[in-house]
């Protein structure tokens, strides 16, 4: 077979795969019955069916090759893929070790219309990572800011508590720590705490224990986009657990990644955006 | 009033307020029933209370020192007191709220400049020391004299103003320092008090407070909540009761207070009923929920009925402006129902879903926008309240703020 032409066998193997995606195939097809030279590699449009999560990966380690301040994370969340399984605040719990009372990124569910013409519509809700947050500019000890990357971070040492972010939040994104465990009140005796209650929670790559009531006890809380998982070229664990691909993430400075892309998209929109906040959180509606 | 009754009910607000700040340390979680969705409740509400009481005070004072009334004189000292002891309730109160109350220094050591929070804390620290001043400067005689007592106040007394007599031209110089500084404490007090309604204001999340009325809101509650303090103190604890000067200023603080009440109602009807006719679900609906939720008595009973219509229907008749009881009866009611204005402030403007469907996302008893204060938020409440007597008692029984000519020339003590 010669350089030029296509065999029927890599041409089987592109369809089938699905790499090739519709831009390409009439390229290929022409190439072949032209008899003209075909290019030697044939690059897809990456947008079209390319494993998303392999896709984001590609993107997350595309982005961390970047300096810090050159990185703009955001997600997208496709309210059409969305099945409101609730994996998402399940497994960012089991992530960050949550205990009860700290949600990070529940699914609002709302029925809409009358029957029969009824639907349910699931909006997970993580925190927005707005360009311009309310909840930071209040925090009276700055424990509470924007990182270069866009990421809006918590330093639980220098929290005091107050919660004046929390109520700051359009978005009710902040929860506070008041130091709860899921063992209390159920009749076990609170000394022998659970061990998965015991667990070191690994947020910005802290380890820290709430077993013996220090920070995150008593302090605000929030989605952090999994930082520490992120740095380290993994998704965030809501993106990895999604059932049916509705989040994505990303770089959204990056023209080639699956979220600026996305982010172009006429169904993009933002929640709350007369306020003014600039979420970096898009929802495909 | 049967000061047996009042010693034992001090008491027992003291006992059950310790404990409940013991359980609220030392059992390691926050015992308090608001939750992340409901992040203030009681405690940021007399937190708020009190500050309020404390600058209305402080200005009731700034009638005697700067604006030279000297019928106010007899209350001059007593306010500056009341400002004071109102203080430190504010203060311990927003202390056992902290999640981690003690990194309270970093508002010191590493403020943000961008937060209303930290403005209004380098304000009332200014404050602070301001009335510490004042104090010093109103009542450096009196003090002087209970420095030479025995007893621990002695020692209080000493470290404020120190042993020496003051000298006629001393307390002359005071009194022009009095003055001046009264003038610097007016638009502090104003900027701290007008600064807390402002704290809510600039939060524009929540549309409820999101309004520029809310710092002359706080402001002229302030002066109707810390007048009619003043004007409880002075009408049940003053000695000399059948003098004139009782008398005389009795009628005027009965007016002072009705006149500011009234204010306070004309910012609120401007308030509500903007936001009822423009009929905008997002402030309308808080309006509502203040009006017709399920703590509507709240506004109702405890706010319009016994903290304005009746002390309105008492002072209505002047000859009840001049009867102390009745004074007493109408300002207390004011001053003690101030609270629920001040619940109705803070709650209110964070019981409505700021998104749809977050109420059932997730399940959790931290996790809801029901909310009425428990047990323990009560307990630490009456802490605060019993400090609040405590200092007010202390101060009293020490300095001769309340004795036969206490406050003016004639009674010697300035």
């Amino acid at each position: 077979m010669s350089d030029g032409a296509l065999s029927k066998r890599a041409f089987l193997k592109q369809v089938l795969v699905g790499v090739t995606g519709g831009a390409a195939l009439p390229t290929v097809a022409r190439a072949a019955s032209d008899g003209a030279p075909a290019p030697k590699e044939i690059v897809p449009p990456q947008a079209v069916n390319e494993n998303h999560i392999l896709r984001m990966m590609k993107d997350v380690t595309r982005a961390l090759a970047k300096p810090i301040e050159k990185r703009r994370w955001g997600m997208v969340i496709d309210l059409k893929k969305c099945v409101g399984c609730s994996a998402c605040t399940i497994n960012c719990a089991t992530e960050n070790a949550l205990p009860p009372g700290v949600v990070y990124r529940p699914v609002l569910e709302e029925q809409l219309g009358t029957y029969p013409n009824v639907g349910r519509r699931f909006v997970p809700r993580p925190c927005m990572q707005c360009e311009e947050p309310p909840c930071t500019k209040v925090c009276p000890v700055g424990a509470t800011f924007k990182r270069p990357d866009g990421i809006t971070a918590i330093d639980y040492d220098q929290c005091i508590g107050c919660r004046y972010c929390l109520t700051a939040c359009p978005y009710s994104s902040r929860t506070s720590d008041f130091g709860d465990f899921f063992t209390q009140g159920v009749g076990l005796d609170p000394k022998n705490l659970q061990p998965y209650e015991k667990r070191d929670t690994l947020e910005y790559h802290e380890k820290r224990n709430r077993a013996k009531h220090d920070s995150p006890v008593g302090n605000a809380r929030k989605c952090t986009f999994c930082i520490h998982r992120i740095e380290n070229g993994m998704l965030p664990s809501c993106v990895s657990t999604c059932i049916g691909h509705a989040t994505m993430f990303g770089d959204l400075d990056d023209p080639k990644s699956l979220v600026a892309e996305l982010s172009g998209s006429p169904r993009a929109m933002r929640l709350r955006e007369e306020i003014g906040t600039k979420p970096k959180v898009l929802y495909l509606v | 009033m049967n000061s047996k009754i009042l010693k034992t009910l001090w008491l027992v607000a003291f006992a059950v307020g310790l404990f409940s700040v013991a359980a609220r340390f030392f059992l390691g979680k926050d015992l308090a029933a608001y939750n992340s969705y409901i992040p203030w409740g009681l405690w940021v509400s007399v937190y708020i209370y009190f500050v309020g009481m404390s600058a209305g005070a402080f200005l009731l004072s700034t009638a005697v020192y700067v604006f030279k009334i000297q019928r106010l004189e007899p209350i001059g000292k007593l306010s500056l007191l009341v400002a004071l002891a109102t203080l430190a309730g504010a203060l311990v109160t927003i202390f056992m709220d902290l999640g981690r109350p003690f990194r309270f220094w970093k508002v010191y050591a590493s403020p943000s400049a961008t937060s209303m929070m930290t403005l209004m804390i380098w304000l009332y620290t200014s404050y602070i020391v301001l009335l510490v001043v004042q104090i010093r400067l109103a009542m450096r005689a009196d003090l002087v004299a209970a420095s030479g007592r025995p007893g621990w106040f002695a020692a209080v007394a000493r470290l404020l103003a120190g042993k020496e007599a003051p000298t006629p031209a001393r307390l002359e110089k005071d009194r022009h320092l009095l003055g001046i500084i009264g003038i610097v404490g007016i638009p502090l007090t104003l900027s701290f008090s007008g600064g807390v309604g402002a704290l809510f204001g600039v939060v524009g999340a929540r549309p409820y407070w999101n309004s520029a009325l809310m710092p002359l809101l706080f402001i002229s509650g302030a002066l109707a909540s810390g007048a009619a303090l003043v004007a409880v103190a002075f009408t049940l604890f003053r000695e000399d009761r059948e003098s004139a000067i009782f008398r005389d200023l009795t009628l005027l603080l009965a007016n002072v207070v009705l006149g500011f009440l009234s204010l306070y109602v004309i910012f609120e009807w401007a308030e509500f009923s903007i936001h009822l006719y423009a009929a905008v679900p997002a402030e309308a609906n808080a309006v509502r929920l203040v009006l017709f939720g399920p703590f509507w008595w709240v506004f109702w009973l405890v706010h319009i009925g016994l903290g304005v219509l009746v002390p309105l229907a008492i002072l209505a008749p002047v000859a009840n402006r001049t009867d102390p009881s009745k004074v007493a009866l109408a300002a207390g009611l004011i001053a003690f129902t101030f609270l629920a204005v001040r619940v109705n402030i803070v709650v209110p403007g964070l019981a409505l879903e700021e998104l749809h469907g977050l109420k059932n996302a997730y399940s959790d008893a931290r996790l809801n926008f029901n909310y009425f204060p428990n047990l323990w938020e009560w307990g630490v409440t009456a802490f605060s309240y019993s400090l609040v007597a405590l200092l007010f008692y202390v101060g009293c029984k020490n300095l001769p703020l309340l004795g036969p000519g206490a406050g003016t020339r004639e009674g010697g003590a300035r």
